[in-house]
């Protein structure tokens, strides 16, 4: 298939459509409406169901049920919207259901603004939700990736029996760039032989819950759980590395942020600076191993967010001590320069932070 | 080769699909590209923006603040963006709606008269077409024929009829271009 240009939200939609997704539920808000605009044109035409629900809970729960009956379903927000779904989120879950969520976020705290961020970096990877469960969250950096992540992300969410969510920023979601639409890697799906689709007579009814009133019961649930979660980041770590066998400064940037920190780099090098790059795709699992491959020469790690920084807990945890860790965002909805990110370099550099 | 563009003006003007039809444009020749729009409260008559890139190699960071080319449409977008041109790098000027000259002496500067070249054209609204085709005739960043080919992606196939009035709003800026090349040289 030839190359379209296209606004990352409506490659959401249309990547979706790709991957056999039938049900659509959400609720507008910026910087992502484009999204269920697009699915309420197309996902008719392919045979599926959007609907507009009366708030993002009632979207969420939508999910829960669809998912429950084995369908492939998605629903889409920005940050305050999907704090809105976190309870959803946790019971779908806790009953183990396969859907795709998707997150542009936004400034915040609050109502925050409609400019682009990485704030819900917390929300995502550590649950904004009760109880000790796990996302499989995906951080595409440009519109192919992202539609490549929504393809292969509903074959995550069906092997695992797992909510997976896609988080981008404001930028990725307005900005056009050229995409195709490619098959995935083959994955072996398992049959959905849970999921509440009618007995048809056949065979006892199937129950979605997460509620387990026995303590016994429901430790034995999340000893299971757990079990899933470690063959995830055992399979599932994505990430792309850049030079970090050579440098002396290292830069851990994720999504559209990492784009900038290449800028950044570009130019540094021009300069004669050695510096690595290294971006996680999956933001959980979280690629620590990668921070193992990284020259005993490197004076620090730089760590670029588009918030106060939150995904510098995870470098430090990657990094153990090896190395000095050292941090640059900007808050609010307010975008990192290239500039900005080359005067820390090279302060790192000149020993001077 | 990386150009890097900022695309300004009122909302309503066009300056959008402008980006969008270079980016088209750039795809179609096999390059790298993206477009971001500024986005926000905003309305018909308020301000609008875009950064536009068109690489050889893949796009770094998709927000422009050190363009090689500004294309200001409206005057408080040269206002705000005529020192985001770095130097060397060019400004396309409106000079239908924008009664100053530009401040800049490191850079090169197009007056194009837009809206005058439109009206005489008979169609007020092809003023970003004539903006676009000066800007083609002094960059040659893409070709003329890129862009017609991505007008309909843009516009959608139900405006496939106003690709004559286009085609010939992008000559006329050219052919301002070529005039003012002329006259400096």
């Amino acid at each position: 298939m030839a190359k379209v240009l296209m606004k990352g939200n409506e490659a959401i939609g249309a990547a979706a459509i790709e991957a056999g997704c039938k049900y659509f539920f959400g609720y507008p808000i910026t910087p992502q409406s484009e999204l269920p605009e697009f699915m309420a044109r197309e996902l008719p035409k392919a045979g599926g169901v959007f609907l507009q629900a009366e708030s993002e809970i009632a979207a969420i729960n939508m999910v829960y049920g669809a998912a429950g009956s084995g369908a492939r379903v998605m629903t889409s927000s920005s940050s305050p919207g999907i704090s809105l779904k976190q309870e959803g989120i946790s019971y779908i879950a806790g009953a183990e259901l396969p859907c795709l969520i998707v997150n542009i976020m936004r400034g915040g705290p609050g109502l925050g603004s409609i400019q682009p961020s990485q704030t819900d970096y917390f929300q995502a990877t550590r649950g904004g939700g009760n109880g000790d469960y796990r996302l499989v969250v995906l951080a595409p950096s440009n519109v192919q990736e992202l539609v490549d992540l929504i393809i292969e992300g509903f074959d995550i969410a069906d092997q695992y029996r797992n909510p997976v969510m896609i988080l981008g920023d404001g930028m990725i979601g307005q900005m056009m760039e050229p995409v195709e639409f490619k098959k995935p890697k083959t994955r072996e799906l398992p049959p959905k032989d849970w999921a509440t689709n009618g007995t048809k007579g056949e065979r006892k009814p199937n129950i979605i819950n997460s509620l387990y009133l026995s303590p016994e019961e429901l430790e034995a649930h999340n000893i299971r759980l757990q079990a899933k979660y470690q063959k995830i980041r055992e399979n599932e770590v994505k990430v792309e590395s850049y030079n970090i066998e050579d440098a002396d400064v290292v830069i851990a940037a994720y999504g559209t942020t990492s784009r900038i920190a290449k800028t950044a780099i570009a130019q540094l090098e021009k300069e004669g600076y050695k510096v690595g790059l290294i971006r996680p795709i999956s933001l959980w699992p979280y690629p620590y191993d990668e921070f193992n491959k990284i020259s005993d020469k490197c004076k620090g790690i730089l760590t670029v967010e588009m918030n106060s920084g939150q995904m510098v807990d995870d470098v430090k945890i990657a990094v153990n001590g090896r190395f000095p860790v050292y941090f640059h965002g900007r808050l609010g909805g307010m975008v990192p320069t290239p500039n900005e990110i080359i005067e820390k370099v090279k302060k790192i550099y000149g020993g001077e932070i | 080769m990386e150009e890097r563009i900022i695309i300004a003006g009122f909302g309503g003007q066009g300056v959008m699909a402008m980006g969008q039809l270079l980016t088209y444009a750039g795809m179609i020749e096999g390059k790298q590209v993206s477009w971001l729009p500024s986005y926000g409260p905003e309305m018909r008559g308020g301000t609008a923006n875009c950064n536009v890139v068109i690489s050889s190699d893949d796009v770094g960071s998709p927000v422009v603040l050190d363009a090689n080319t500004a294309i200001i449409m409206n005057k408080p977008s040269l206002d705000k963006f005529e020192n985001s041109v770095v130097k060397g790098g060019k400004l396309f000027i409106n000079s239908s709606l924008i009664d100053r000259k530009s401040e800049r002496d490191d850079i090169e500067i197009y007056y194009v008269p837009c809206n005058e070249i439109a009206g005489e054209l008979g169609n007020a609204r092809v003023a970003n077409m004539v903006m676009l085709g000066a800007y083609l005739e002094a960059t040659k960043v893409v070709s003329v024929d890129s862009v017609l080919a991505g007008f309909t992606k843009v516009f959608g196939e139900g405006k496939a009829h106003l690709l004559p009035i286009n085609k010939e709003a992008i000559e006329k800026g050219a052919e301002a271009i070529r005039k003012q090349a002329g006259v400096t040289a």
